[in-house]
């Protein structure tokens, strides 16, 4: 149980910190990806504020043998760049520029209430069916590994 | 404007409190794309903590909601077509690329991970090529 309310914490402390940022707000994510424009640097403060901290206490929390919750670390280990990473990333980030909308955004401001985040919501779904479709008949992942 | 980064920066570092409390407490790197794929293609076992922390990221939105809507004023800044468009690119990328602005961008940059480094340069990268783009082409509102 304490794991599943840890989740929800984690959860709950995304949310206000991507609030209190201002980057549940698209126009902030178009506005620094905006070099060439407009540039608003805030996302870049969000990022150095959280990278910041974690850089930090990653190390500290990593001393530790378990976690507290857990008999085990999940920690991805793998170091090789492979053509998964570079081509998915790249598909990721032309959707991230032309929506302004990263996951985590698009679950946050479903709460708003609001059409457009709910469309955008249901396409990233999409997205991952697709992927995950497409993953099982073609083994497109491991192909790109 | 002032204000503007300090409280992007304020908010970055409630964000990196979350992404440590969860390592803390549960080992585990805080990909939100990861943690809402495995509720859509459910791995036994380990479901459950994915729906909490999903609950408490749309509570966490709720509660901007009641104190502060202005910060989830979540208009897309393009037409509804591109922003369907973009979503899709989204969802499939992030699976491909492993992760998406909170498992590399943050979390793996955090640890010094190359391919979280690689990932987030490429994609910011990309990100911004697709905004000259919406320039270009006066698809910006």
């Amino acid at each position: 149980m304490k794991y599943n309310i840890g989740a929800l914490i984690v959860g709950l402390l995304f949310a206000i910190g991507l609030g209190m940022s201002g980057i549940l707000q698209p126009a902030n994510i178009i506005g620094f990806l905006d070099i060439f424009g407009k540039w608003n640097p805030t996302l870049l403060f969000t990022m150095a504020g959280a990278v910041g901290v974690h850089f930090i206490t990653y190390k500290l929390i990593r001393k530790r043998k378990t976690p507290m919750f857990s008999k085990d670390w999940f920690i991805p280990t793998r170091q090789e760049i492979t053509p998964a990473l570079i081509i998915g990333s790249l598909i990721f980030g032309i959707g991230w520029g032309l929506g302004g909308y990263c996951p985590t955004v698009s679950v946050t401001t479903l709460a708003s209430f609001e059409t457009r985040p709910i469309i955008v919501f249901v396409s990233i779904i999409s997205g991952m069916l697709l992927f995950w479709l497409l993953d099982k008949k073609t083994n497109l992942k491991s192909k790109l590994e | 404007m002032a204000t503007e980064w300090i409280m992007g920066l304020i908010g970055g570092v409630v964000i990196g409190i979350a992404v440590s409390l969860m390592l803390l407490w549960n080992g585990r790197v805080t990909g939100v794309s990861s943690i809402v794929y495995g509720v859509l293609v459910p791995i036994k076992g380990d479901i459950e903590w994915r729906w909490y922390f999903i609950v408490g990221l749309l509570i966490g939105g709720l509660s901007l909601k009641i104190t502060a809507p202005e910060l989830l004023a979540a208009e897309l800044q393009t037409t509804a077509w591109i922003g369907s468009v973009a979503g899709v690119l989204v969802g499939f990328g992030a699976m491909l690329g492993g992760g998406c602005t909170s498992g590399h961008g943050v979390c793996g940059v955090s640890r010094v991970s190359p391919r979280s480094i690689v990932a987030t340069i490429v994609f910011m990268a990309a990100g911004m090529a697709a905004v000259v783009l919406l320039r270009k082409t006066g698809l910006i509102i």
